[in-house]
C-alpha cells in the first residue's frame, strides 16, 4: 500500500480457500457438473475472485462507507439533485416482505398489494402534474424522457407522418439531447438570453417538421419559464408537443400544476422530488405522464382496475412496448408512495414552498460576496458564480473543494453550462435554517479567504483522507479493473 | 496567447499553414488553451479525403470534447500519428510537433478566405 | 409526517432577509391563472405509525415466496440474501450518497464500483465492465446499439430463446434507428438457439448476433460454434446471462470471444421486489472502451501519489457529449451494484463456485425425478443449469391452477410468450427449494396428469 489509511482493494486481502458465507448441506444427491455439462462448457476456477472471512468482508465495506459523504452526514446541495433527507421509514416499507419477496411473474390475482400500490402511485402522479395517465416502468430520468420521446415518435408515425426535429434549449440536462438522439430526432438548440425561454425564440425555429420542445422548468437556472403558456401554444399550433424534464419538480408540489401550462409529456424523478434515496448512482425511477392524446402509446404493461381487482394490461396496440423487463424499479416505487402518503397534500405544498424559501435565502446572503448572474427570485435552486474570486485565480472548482473542508459537499458545478463557472445550489426544503446559516457562514469566509489568501482555497481540500485526483491520467492510461 | 503571422486560422480554432498545394492543419494555441489537458485525439486515415468545414476528426480533455473541423477541402497524405499516443503534444507545441494532417488540395484559394492572425486574434477577444 | 424543520419563527426570518412578506410572494412568476387554488386531491398525510399499518396491509395482499413453495425463475431469481447484504447496503453513507462527482469525498462508492467492476470481469472473462445499467434487457438493448456503432451494420440476428421480455425491450430501443432485428429460430427438440439458422442469415450487413446463456428455457448454448460463425463474419458476439450464479460452473462467456457480455445481477443479493430495481452489468473488450455505455471508474493517484478512484472517460457520457453520446443513461443502479459486489465477496470463490453447483444438483433431481410421471417430460434435452422445461401434455395453465391449491406456484407457462408451447412450463430450482418442496410437487403433478 501506497499510504497509511488507504483501504486495500478486497482482492488483496484474499486468502486462498478463505470462506465467507458457507453453503448449506444438499438434500439432495449432489450432481458433478462434468456429469451432466460437456466440459469444454465449464470453469474449474474463478481466477482473482476474492476470499475472505465475513468479517474481512462486513470490514472492507464499512470502511469504505466511511470514505463517503451522504445525506446523512451533512447538508448536500447539489444543484438539480434535489439531495432531500431519505426517510427510514421508508426504506423499512420497502422491505416488508410482502413487496420484496414477490416475484414478477407470480399471477395477478397474488400481487394485488402491489399492483393496487402502482395504481395509487400513478394516480397520485397524475394528481400532483395535471397529466392523464401515468406509466411507472422507466428505471430512471433519462429512461423517462427516452419512453416520453419514442411516444411522441410513435405518435407521429402513427399518423402517417413523421417528424424529425426537437427543439431544446441549451440549459438543458445533457440526457435531454442525448434522450432525444436515441429516440431518432435531430436536436435543435435554441439560446435562453435571459435566464427563461422567449417564445420568439422557439417561434423561430417550432416548424411542421418539430415534433416536440423539450424544456425543464423551472429551468436549470432555477427560474421558472413565465412564458411556457405562450410557448405551449406556438408549439401546439405546430402540431408539436411540449415534454418537460421534471427533475426540477421539488419546486411546484400543490404551487401549480405543469398539465395547466400546456405540458403534454413529463417524467418524474422518485429519487429526486419524492425523497428516494440515490444509492451513490442509482437505482432511480422515472414514471412518465401524459395527456390523454399520447395515452394509447404508453409502455406496456399498464396497470389496470377493473372493480376491486388490479391486473396488467397488455392489449395496447399503439404502445411503445417495453423499456424494461418487468413493470419498473418497483422497491422504490414503495418509497415514493410512502412519502406521499407521510406528507399528504399539505405537505407536499409545504416541502415546495420550502424548498424555494431556501434556495432565495441562500441566494439573498450569498449575492453579497459572489455574481449572481441573473438576479430575481429564483424557485428551488439557484446559480451564483465564481465571476468576482476569479480575479484573484479562484475558480469555481477550488470553491466547491474548499467546501470540502468546512464539512459540506459542494453544489453542482461548471453547470448550466451557459453560466461561466455556475455554482448551482439547491438546499432542499428537510434543511434547517441552522443548517444554511452555517453552510452560508462557510461560503462567506471561503469568499474572504479567495480575496486574502487564495492559496488555502486553490490548495484545497485539506481535511480529507485523499486530495485531488491525476484524472488525467485516468484517461489517457484507463485501469478499469484490479488485475493479480 | 500565440497568433504566429505566417499562418492561416478559422473561426472553429484551427490553423493552416500552406507550402505549394499542401496544407498543414491543427489546432490554435487559444483551442488547446480552453480545452486543458488534452487526452484523446482522433484522426482520419491516410488517404481519405476532408471538406472544408465539416469535422475531420475529435479532440478530448478530461471533461470536454470538441470536434475538429478542417479548413480545406482535398486528400489526406500525412497523419500525425505520434499524436494518438502523446495527446498533450497538443497543449505543449500547438503549432509545431502537434500539427494533425497534411491535406493536398486542389483549390488554394480556399486558403485566402481564412482568416489571418490579426483577424483570428480579434475574433478570440470577441468570443472571450 | 412533514420532514420539513421549518418553524413559524424561521420563515419570518428568512423572509424578512429575502425582503418579502409571504412565502406565496415567492411564487410570482408563476401566471396567476394556473397558481392552484385548492389543495391536490391526494389522501391525507399520515404518521409513521400509521404509514407502516397501511402498507403493512397492503404488502400482505402479495402472496410471496415465503408463502407459498415456488419455481419461478425466468429472470427474477429466489436466492438466499445474506445479512451482511443488507446492513452494508444500509449504512446510509452508502445510500444517501449521489453518484461520486466527487472523488474526494465518495472514495467509499468509487472503490466498491471498481470492485464490482472487476468481480463482473473476473466472472464474464471481459477487459472492462462499466458501474451498471438499468437491469438485463437495457443493457441487452444498449449491446446492440453499441455493436451498430461499431460496426454500422444493420442487421441484429436475435434468439428466439432470448428471454422475450428482453427482445421486447431491444425492438423498443431501435426502433429509431436503422436496422433490422431477425429473429433466430431454436431447436425443438434440444432447446437451444439453431446454429444454421444463424448461418442461413449471417452476412456482411449483420451487425451482431445476440443469444442468452443459459438461455430463456435454461438450455446452455453452444457458444463456441455460434462464435466461430459470427467472428467468421466480422460481426458482433453479444451474450447475455440472465441468470448469473451459472458462472459460479460456466465457462465464461469471454473464453468463447463473445465481444460484449450483458446480463441480470438481480441474483447477486437484489431481493425479487416484484421485478425491480435489478441490475444491468455490462462488460466488453477492452478495444470498444470508447464505445461503452454508461459510467466507468477508474484508478488513479492523488497529487501525493496516494492510489485513489475517479469516474473517467466522461467525454461519452451524456452530460459531456449531449446527443452525440454512446447512451442517455445518467442515474443507473448503482446500490444494486454495491449489492453484488458485497454479496459475491461474502460468498467468494469456493462459496459461489459451490452454490453454483448446489443449484444443478437439486435442479437436476427435479428434472430426473419428474421423468418418472407419467405424461410429464422435459421438453428439450440440451444440458441445463437451475431451469428446464417441462412439457405438462395439457393446458399450463390447468395444472398451475390445481398447484396453487396445493399451496405450489408451479413455474411460468410458456404459452404467453411461444403461442405454440402450451403445455409447456419454465422450472427454476434454486438452493431455496428443499427436497421436500420438489417431493410435494413430484406428488401433485403426478395426480394433476
Amino acid at each position: 500500500m501506497k499510504s497509511g489509511n488507504n483501504e486495500p482493494l478486497i482482492f488483496e486481502k484474499s486468502a486462498k480457500d478463505r470462506i465467507g458465507i458457507s453453503m448449506p448441506k444438499s438434500d439432495c444427491p449432489d450432481v458433478n457438473p462434468n456429469n451432466v455439462i460437456s466440459k469444454e462448457f465449464l470453469r474449474d476456477d474463478i481466477e482473482g475472485f476474492p476470499e475472505v472471512s465475513e468479517l474481512d468482508a462486513v470490514r472492507h465495506f464499512t470502511r469504505l462507507s466511511q470514505k463517503n459523504f451522504g445525506v446523512d452526514t451533512d447538508f448536500y446541495p447539489l444543484g438539480s439533485c434535489t439531495m432531500k433527507y431519505n426517510p427510514k421509514v421508508n426504506e423499512d416499507m420497502a422491505r416488508l416482505s410482502g413487496f420484496s419477496k414477490a416475484h414478477p411473474y407470480q399471477a395477478p390475482e397474488l400481487s394485488q398489494g402491489a399492483l393496487q400500490l402502482m395504481y395509487e402511485l400513478e394516480g397520485f402522479l397524475s394528481e400532483i402534474s395535471g397529466m392523464d395517465a401515468v406509466t411507472l416502468q422507466p428505471a430512471a430520468g433519462a429512461h423517462g424522457e427516452l419512453c416520453g420521446m419514442l411516444m411522441i415518435s410513435a405518435y407521429f408515425k402513427a399518423k402517417g407522418k413523421p417528424r424529425k426535429k426537437v427543439i431544446i434549449p441549451d440549459t438543458a440536462h445533457g440526457t435531454n439531447p442525448a434522450s432525444s438522439n436515441l429516440a431518432g430526432f435531430t436536436v435543435v438548440t435554441i439560446k435562453e438570453g435571459k435566464g427563461i425561454i422567449s417564445p420568439e425564440a422557439v417561434a423561430s425555429v417550432m416548424d411542421e417538421d418539430t415534433a416536440a420542445l423539450m424544456l425543464t422548468n423551472p429551468n436549470t437556472i432555477g427560474l421558472f419559464e413565465t412564458n411556457i403558456k405562450e410557448i405551449a401554444d406556438i408549439v401546439h399550433k405546430k402540431g408539436g408537443f411540449v415534454y418537460c424534464d421534471g427533475a426540477n419538480l421539488n419546486a411546484l408540489m400543490g404551487i401549480a400544476k405543469l398539465g395547466d401550462m400546456g405540458v403534454d409529456v413529463i417524467q418524474f424523478n422518485l429519487h429526486k422530488t419524492f425523497s428516494t434515496p440515490h444509492g451513490g448512482g442509482g437505482p432511480g425511477s422515472g414514471p412518465v405522464g401524459v395527456k390523454k392524446i399520447l395515452e394509447p402509446f404508453l409502455p406496456v404493461p399498464r396497470i389496470i382496475k377493473r372493480g376491486k381487482r388490479f391486473n396488467l394490461g397488455f392489449n395496447c396496440p399503439m404502445s411503445i412496448g417495453r423499456l424494461k423487463a418487468f413493470y419498473g424499479n418497483f422497491g422504490i416505487m414503495v418509497r415514493a408512495y410512502s412519502y406521499i402518503r407521510a406528507m399528504g397534500p399539505d405537505g407536499l405544498k409545504k416541502a415546495s414552498e420550502m424548498a424555494v424559501l431556501n434556495a432565495n435565502y441562500i441566494m439573498e446572503k450569498l449575492k453579497k460576496a459572489y455574481h449572481l448572474p441573473f438576479d430575481q427570485t429564483c424557485m428551488h435552486e439557484c446559480v451564483l458564480s465564481d465571476k468576482i474570486q476569479s480575479e484573484k485565480g479562484v475558480y469555481t472548482l477550488d470553491i466547491a473543494k474548499r467546501l470540502m473542508d468546512y464539512g459540506f459537499h459542494p453544489p453542482t458545478i461548471y453547470f448550466p453550462l451557459v453560466v461561466p463557472g455556475a455554482i448551482m445550489i439547491e438546499p432542499t426544503e428537510t434543511e434547517s435554517k441552522e443548517t444554511i446559516d452555517r453552510f452560508i457562514a462557510a461560503m462567506m469566509t471561503i469568499a474572504n479567504e479567495a480575496r486574502e489568501s487564495p492559496d488555502i482555497v486553490k490548495n484545497a481540500p485539506q481535511t480529507t483522507k485523499i486530495g485531488r485526483l491525476d484524472e488525467v491520467n485516468a484517461v489517457k492510461k484507463p485501469v478499469l479493473r484490479w488485475k493479480p | 496567447m500565440d497568433f504566429p503571422k505566417e499562418l492561416r486560422y478559422s473561426k472553429e480554432h484551427e490553423w493552416a499553414r500552406a507550402e505549394s498545394n499542401i496544407v498543414t492543419v491543427g489546432i490554435t494555441d487559444y483551442a488547446q488553451d480552453s480545452l486543458g489537458d488534452v487526452v484523446y485525439v482522433e484522426l482520419p486515415a491516410e488517404g481519405s479525403t476532408v471538406t472544408k468545414d465539416e469535422t475531420f476528426g475529435v479532440v478530448e480533455s478530461v471533461k470536454a470534447v470538441s470536434d475538429l473541423y478542417s479548413p480545406v477541402t482535398g486528400k489526406v497524405i500525412e497523419v500525425n500519428d505520434a499524436l494518438i499516443d502523446s495527446p498533450e503534444v497538443i497543449n505543449d507545441d500547438p503549432y509545431g510537433d502537434a500539427w494533425m494532417i497534411k491535406v493536398e488540395v486542389a483549390n488554394l484559394a480556399e486558403i485566402k478566405e481564412l482568416l489571418t492572425a490579426d483577424e483570428y486574434k480579434q475574433f478570440v477577444e470577441e468570443e472571450k | 409526517m412533514s420532514y420539513i424543520p421549518h418553524t413559524d419563527n424561521d420563515i419570518k426570518e428568512m423572509l424578512l432577509v429575502i425582503g418579502i412578506k409571504t412565502v406565496n410572494d415567492l411564487f410570482n412568476a408563476i401566471p396567476p391563472d394556473v397558481r392552484l387554488k385548492t389543495p391536490l386531491n391526494l389522501p391525507p398525510a399520515l404518521s409513521e405509525q400509521e404509514i407502516v399499518q397501511e402498507l403493512t396491509v397492503l404488502s400482505k395482499k402479495n402472496a410471496t415466496v415465503e408463502d407459498y413453495i415456488s419455481f419461478l425463475g425466468a429472470g427474477a431469481y429466489n436466492h438466499y440474501v445474506p445479512s451482511i447484504v443488507n446492513h452494508i447496503i444500509l449504512r446510509s453513507e452508502f445510500y444517501t450518497a449521489y453518484t461520486p462527482y466527487q472523488p474526494e469525498i465518495s472514495q467509499g462508492t468509487l472503490q466498491a464500483v471498481f470492485e464490482y467492476q472487476t468481480l463482473i470481469c473476473q466472472l464474464t472473462g471481459m477487459d472492462a465492465a462499466n458501474a451498471s445499467m438499468y437491469d438485463g434487457a437495457s443493457a441487452t438493448a444498449e449491446a446492440v446499439l453499441m455493436a451498430k456503432r461499431l460496426n454500422s451494420r444493420s442487421k441484429c440476428l436475435l434468439s428466439s430463446a432470448f428471454h422475450p421480455e428482453y427482445r421486447d425491450v431491444v425492438k423498443t430501443y431501435i426502433a429509431a434507428q436503422n436496422e433490422n432485428i431477425i429473429d433466430i429460430p431454436f431447436c425443438a427438440e434440444t432447446g437451444t438457439t439453431l446454429p444454421q439458422a444463424i448461418e442461413k442469415q449471417i452476412n456482411k450487413d449483420t451487425s451482431c448476433v445476440v443469444v442468452q446463456h443459459p438461455n430463456f428455457f435454461g438450455s446452455i448454448e453452444d457458444l463456441k460454434t455460434i462464435s466461430d460463425m459470427v467472428h467468421k463474419n466480422g460481426s458482433i458476439l453479444i451474450v447475455a446471462v440472465a441468470e448469473p450464479i451459472s458462472l459460479g460452473i460456466l465457462k465464461p462467456p469471454g473464453e468463447f470471444g463473445a465481444d460484449i457480455v450483458v446480463g441480470e445481477g438481480q441474483a447477486f443479493g437484489n431481493g425479487l421486489n416484484f421485478g425491480g430495481p435489478y441490475l444491468g452489468f455490462f462488460a466488453a473488450n477492452e478495444k470498444y472502451l470508447r464505445n461503452m455505455p454508461g459510467r466507468l471508474v477508474g484508478e488513479t493517484v492523488d497529487k501525493n501519489g496516494k492510489r485513489g478512484f475517479c469516474l473517467t472517460l466522461a467525454t461519452r457520457e451524456q452530460h459531456i457529449r449531449r446527443e452525440k453520446a454512446t447512451s442517455n443513461i445518467c442515474t443507473n443502479e448503482g446500490l444494486c451494484a454495491l449489492s453484488a459486489a458485497i454479496y459475491l465477496t461474502a460468498l467468494g470463490k469456493n462459496g459461489l463456485m459451490e452454490l453454483a453447483r448446489l443449484n444443478l444438483s437439486k435442479a437436476h433431481y427435479l428434472k430426473e425425478q419428474l421423468k418418472n410421471i407419467k405424461g410429464i417430460k422435459p421438453a428439450f434435452t440440451a444440458p441445463t443449469f437451475n431451469e428446464f422445461v417441462i412439457d405438462v401434455n395439457q393446458d399450463a395453465d390447468i395444472v398451475n391452477k390445481f398447484l396453487l391449491k396445493q399451496g405450489i406456484i408451479g413455474g411460468v407457462p410458456l404459452k404467453r410468450f411461444y403461442p405454440q408451447l402450451k403445455s409447456h412450463i419454465l422450472l427454476c430450482v434454486t438452493e431455496m427449494n428443499t427436497k421436500e418442496q420438489m417431493d410435494m410437487l413430484l406428488e401433485e403433478l403426478g395426480k394433476a396428469g
